[in-house]
């Protein structure tokens, strides 16, 4: 991850954040211990995002309902700004998200984030999936078509 | 016309009050929490947000909660907050080809790559009522989980099907253009494609089952199948001004339903399998399947089948769609209607008055009754 652009490795670490459940990122979050203190250049705020789906999954635009989604931005006393976007109404898990990745553009805290917050929640993630994979695959099926008397 | 009338604060309190007690029920009885309806009550969950127009499952366990389980009533609070929250943009559109699907089966195409998953469903039940649920019952374990595992992706039927060119491919207008918005706009007829979607979605699964059921039964043309339906989780991304580029923000449940029915070909047209689209928020099979063929249906005309029946008429389908007007105008007679009432009172005594009148002298002639 670390190899790649620097915005593309953000917009993962954000993706990674943002699905995370609020509960597990306030724990990584709280195991940094002493953070610097940040000014808010947004505080968090909630809204509507219009979700856009396409006709038949790949054709032309439509509208297909909104989601709640809050926001927020802060930065930090060196400069650096951390932009937490998530869906849902939870004030909490937008700024933990703000504050990551705000850390994460920080040369000093970046490699503590990266290994105690976003590897972490990634593995947990994973093994979420597995385990939810592991029970949905046992419901696959294979059906016969049978053969008819006539023939 | 409608005249308003004042008084009863009173009563209303007293009437609010037996609401919530009738909500509540019995003390005695633990009070359910909204996290539980979120959980257990999966399915109305799903509903209250397709139809309420909002992705939120904590607020539709919320409504849930609070219209004691009234699911029209639901929707309708959830329509009612909406209005008060600032729109922040548009997603990047949902990657449906991408889902981590926890169902997927197609009644079309035995052999899938991605196999068909049959994940969780009722199809497969007797429907038997099941005593064990009127006790507490037990948890089942979960199974080992396996590291290796990951999520189950398979590309979409329809996808795979366009090769052959036998499937009508989903066209883009030049240059992608916007979708005009029901929430913003109101609706024009004849509407696109795309403005039939969004009214349908939001649409009340009850009017919409049975427009669809009343196509297969005679009351249209269309015999579809279902290359697919698939639930899962699909990404949520946004377009993030400060940052320039689009993150994933979440992720949201979604029910795809693909119907394709043989069309025999026109002048113009190829003979191909045309298509009905469905897509709703949450596990939503049954709205995702009589959207699907509601959508085929309002599309007669672009096949040169008959326009004349119920589902396929475009004004009367979409403008009786919408289950929180139909429910408010309907439930408005419920209000006090006094004035109106005295007046056509007035009008049916004066009316009557001259009938009696006219029939006076003309009582003797009538035929015996049978």
């Amino acid at each position: 991850m670390n190899e790649a652009a620097p915005d593309v490795s953000r917009r993962l670490a954000l993706g990674v954040l943002a699905c995370a459940p609020a509960p597990d990122l306030a724990d990584c979050v709280r195991a940094l211990g002493e953070l610097p203190r940040f000014t808010w250049l947004r505080q968090p705020e909630t809204g509507l995002v219009m979700l856009r789906a396409r006709i038949g999954g790949n054709g032309a635009r439509f509208n297909l309902g909104e989601a709640s989604v809050t926001r927020c931005t802060l930065r930090l006393a060196d400069g650096s700004i951390g932009v937490g976007t998530v869906r849902g109404r939870n004030p909490r898990h937008a700024e933990h998200v703000a504050i990551c990745d705000a850390l994460l553009q920080h040369p000093e805290y970046a490699g503590r984030v990266q290994a105690q917050v976003i590897d972490v929640l990634v593995r947990a993630e994973q093994a979420r999936h597995a385990r939810r994979s592991v029970q949905v695959s046992a419901s696959k099926v294979d059906f016969f078509t049978l053969v008819r008397g006539e023939d | 016309m409608y005249v308003a009338v004042k008084g009863g604060e009173r009563a209303i309190a007293q009437s609010v009050d037996l609401v919530a007690r009738a909500r509540r029920g019995d003390p005695a009885v633990p009070e359910l929490s909204v996290e539980q309806i979120r959980q257990q009550m999966r399915l109305a969950v799903a509903r209250v947000m397709t139809e309420g127009s909002l992705y939120d499952e904590d607020l539709a366990a919320l409504a849930i909660k609070q219209a004691a389980g009234d699911l029209v009533e639901a929707i309708f609070l959830l329509r009612a907050y909406r209005t008060t929250l600032k729109r922040l943009g548009d997603s990047v559109p949902l990657d449906t080809a991408n889902m981590r699907l926890e169902r997927r089966i197609s009644s079309a195409f035995k052999d899938l790559p991605g196999g068909q998953v049959l994940g969780p469903t009722y199809d497969y039940t007797q429907r038997l009522l099941d005593f064990a649920l009127m006790a507490d019952a037990a948890v089942t374990e979960d199974p080992a989980a396996e590291a290796s595992a990951g999520p189950i992706v398979a590309p979409r039927v329809t996808d795979l099907l366009a090769g052959e060119g036998l499937l009508e491919t989903s066209a883009r207008a030049e240059g992608d253009p916007d979708p005009s918005d029901l929430t913003r706009e109101p609706l024009q007829l004849p509407a696109d494609r795309a403005t039939r979607l969004q009214n349908l979605a939001r649409g009340d699964e009850g009017y919409l089952l049975a427009l669809g059921y009343s196509t297969q039964r005679g009351y249209g043309t269309t015999h579809p199948f279902a290359a697919e339906i698939r639930f899962g989780a699909v990404a949520l991304e946004l377009f993030i001004d400060e940052l320039g580029f689009a993150v994933k923000i979440g992720e949201v449940d979604l029910t795809e339903c693909q119907l394709i029915t043989d069309f025999e070909g026109s002048a113009e047209a190829a003979p191909q399998f045309t298509r009905g689209y469905g897509l709703a928020f949450g596990h939503s099979e049954r709205k995702a399947m009589a959207m699907a063929l509601v959508d085929r249906a309002l599309r007669a005309g672009e096949f040169g089948e008959d326009t004349d029946l119920p589902a396929n008429n475009e004004e009367f389908v979409l403008a009786h769609s919408d289950n929180v007007e139909a429910s408010g105008f309907v439930q408005h007679l419920k209000l006090p209607h006094y004035v109106d009432f005295q007046t056509n009172l007035e009008l049916l005594r004066r009316l009557r008055a001259q009938w009696d009148a006219s029939n006076a002298g003309a009582t003797g002639d009538e035929e015996p009754a049978a």
